[in-house]
């Protein structure tokens, strides 16, 4: 009997087909007469080719890894799968995560305010907000027109409708106001500081510059003595000192104040922004500087802000006042062009200019 | 975006006779052909150019055991056996590294290659077992094995390299070497 290694190598042999003739011969004999022989045969067959299976699969992959690394990789990646920009990357690659946050975001926010009761209330408060903002609106557009009914009813036996500020122009009956004072009258009326109170008739009106041109018609109108104050053809600096007087109330009022920017409510150019008191009642007042030019008239103050009213230039009350055809007027209209305010004290200009502003009435 | 990829392939008939003979040049025609198709799946899917290199290297491994098996029948393309190895591996290699992948962008129709891969997969641990019985060999074991069984060099041949003085010597040494790498494959 031989020992296993001389079997095995004999196998070995066998299975690499080095036997020949009589050995071989032998071998194939001895397989058949003894089956643990056989067995042993096939069992180390099979793990030679198992062994040799291994063999070639290290081969086919060296020889796959030289191809490979023969290859130039990064032409076949932009050939197949062409770089798309980092961006769209992102996108394609966190979608679906984004989309999920969002929905969770959505659904929380949601929650939340519905639990707040926000959405039974936001009907509600949208209304309101839009009702003050058109309430905002008309307030700051809201010229400063003195509703006389509101007054006690002690007032004089019968009140004007609306009531306003006007001033002369001339010393033969011409007057300035605001357009949006006699607006839609049936009949005009002026009272002067003493309260004497004269009809007037509407010349001319510029509803662009809200400025109203009025006439007194009454006979009894006696002509007023050279008007003391000019009016200023340029315009004033911010910051330049100024006074109105008006009535918002049945009586003459003094304010002062100063010109705070340049142009009018919403970068409107035709006017100046003023800080000065001004009520219903002020609107087509003078606005004068210190030495008593007419550099505006006030006509409106905006609603919800502190001192900010607004006054047309004087530049364009003397546009309208060239606007006006001559020829149809009964007297000269001349705009005065001598100033005898300059250099008083306040008290003194109040004084000289008191019989010059009249309180219009419109019913 | 599907994109097909062209490039001069080789006729299947071509290709099996080539694996059945060994032929490197096949081999090289074969990878620069199919590669690409593979590199794109696996880059559109959420993977690299390595993974890509892996999965591609499996799938003619097992196309190579397919055809060498010797009862290889040709009943579709070989470019969609590849494709469908290659998805199937790379799908598998997306699930064990727990990444999921919701709609797979195919560029290739797909066969079932389920069988192919059980049996690959079969012979894939032989192969992993029979690599680690051969690393536990060491020196000069696994050599003369390697010599000897892989490389079908003569007895004489491994004599002469590691200089033992005559062939029964050397006979000995193989046979202590396979009994002790049969004892490592066989135990694991």
């Amino acid at each position: 009997m031989k020992s296993d290694l001389e079997l095995t190598n004999l196998i070995d042999a066998y299975l690499k087909e080095e036997l020949s003739g009589s050995v071989l011969a032998d071998f194939e004999q001895l397989r058949k007469s003894d089956p643990s022989f056989d067995m042993k045969v096939v069992e180390h067959r099979n793990f030679i080719s198992n062994l040799s299976d291994y063999g070639s699969r290290v081969k086919l992959s060296s020889d796959m890894n030289m191809i490979h690394e023969s290859l130039d990789i990064q032409a076949i990646k932009d050939e197949v799968a062409p770089e798309v920009p980092r961006h769209i990357r992102l996108w394609k690659k966190y979608r679906i995560n984004t989309a999920i946050a969002a929905s969770v975001a959505f659904v929380a926010i949601s929650a939340t305010l519905l639990s707040t009761g926000y959405f039974s209330k936001s009907i509600s408060t949208n209304v309101n907000l839009l009702r003050r903002e058109i309430n905002s609106i008309k307030r700051s557009q809201n010229a400063l027109i003195k509703n006389i009914n509101d007054k006690p009813a002690k007032g004089p036996a019968d009140p004007g409708e609306f009531g306003g500020t006007g001033f002369a122009l001339s010393s033969n009956g011409y007057l300035v106001t605001n357009f949006h004072v006699v607006d839609g009258a049936d009949s005009v009326y002026v009272q002067n500081s003493e309260g004497e109170a004269f009809k007037v008739k509407l010349i001319y009106q510029d509803p662009a510059y809200d400025l109203a041109v009025l006439q007194i018609t009454d006979p009894d109108f006696e002509k007023l003595a050279s008007l003391p104050y000019t009016f200023k053809k340029a315009t004033s600096d911010v910051g330049e000192d100024v006074f109105t007087i008006g009535f918002p109330r049945d009586e003459q009022v003094l304010g002062n104040g100063y010109v705070s920017a340049r142009n009018g409510y919403a970068g409107d150019t035709v006017a100046y922004q003023v800080s000065i008191p001004v009520n219903p009642g002020n609107s087509g007042g003078p606005l004068l500087d210190n030495r008593g030019n007419v550099i505006g008239i006030i006509n409106r103050k905006q609603a919800l802000i502190d001192g900010a009213a607004f006054a047309i230039k004087s530049s364009f009350i003397l546009k309208s006042i060239e606007a006006i055809p001559q020829d149809s007027l009964d007297e000269k209209l001349v705009v005065n062009k001598r100033n005898t305010l300059a250099g008083l004290s306040r008290k003194d200009q109040f004084k000289k200019l008191e019989p010059y502003i009249y309180m219009v009435k419109v019913y | 975006m599907k994109k097909e990829v062209k490039s001069s392939v080789p006729a299947d008939s071509e290709i099996v006779l080539g694996i059945l003979n060994d032929s490197k040049e096949i081999l090289s025609r074969l990878y620069i052909s199919y590669f690409p198709m593979v590199l794109q799946l696996v880059l559109k899917n959420n993977g690299n150019e390595d993974d890509a290199k892996d999965v591609f290297q499996e799938s003619v491994i097992v196309l190579y055991n397919k055809v060498k098996a010797g009862n290889f029948e040709l009943n579709s393309k070989l470019k969609t056996f590849l494709y469908s190895v290659c998805r199937r591996l790379w799908l598998k290699r997306l699930n064990e590294q727990s990444k999921t992948i919701r709609n797979i962008q195919d560029f290739s129709e797909i066969i079932a290659v389920e069988d192919d891969l059980e049996k690959h997969e079969e012979k894939d641990r032989q192969f992993a077992i029979m690599e680690s019985a051969l690393m536990q060999l060491g020196e000069p074991c696994k050599t003369i094995i390697e010599d000897y069984y892989i490389h079908n060099r003569s007895m004489q041949e491994i004599c002469e390299k590691f200089g033992y003085t005559n062939a029964d010597n050397a006979k000995t040494q193989k046979y202590k070497c396979l009994q002790r790498l049969k004892k490592l494959f066989f135990q694991t």
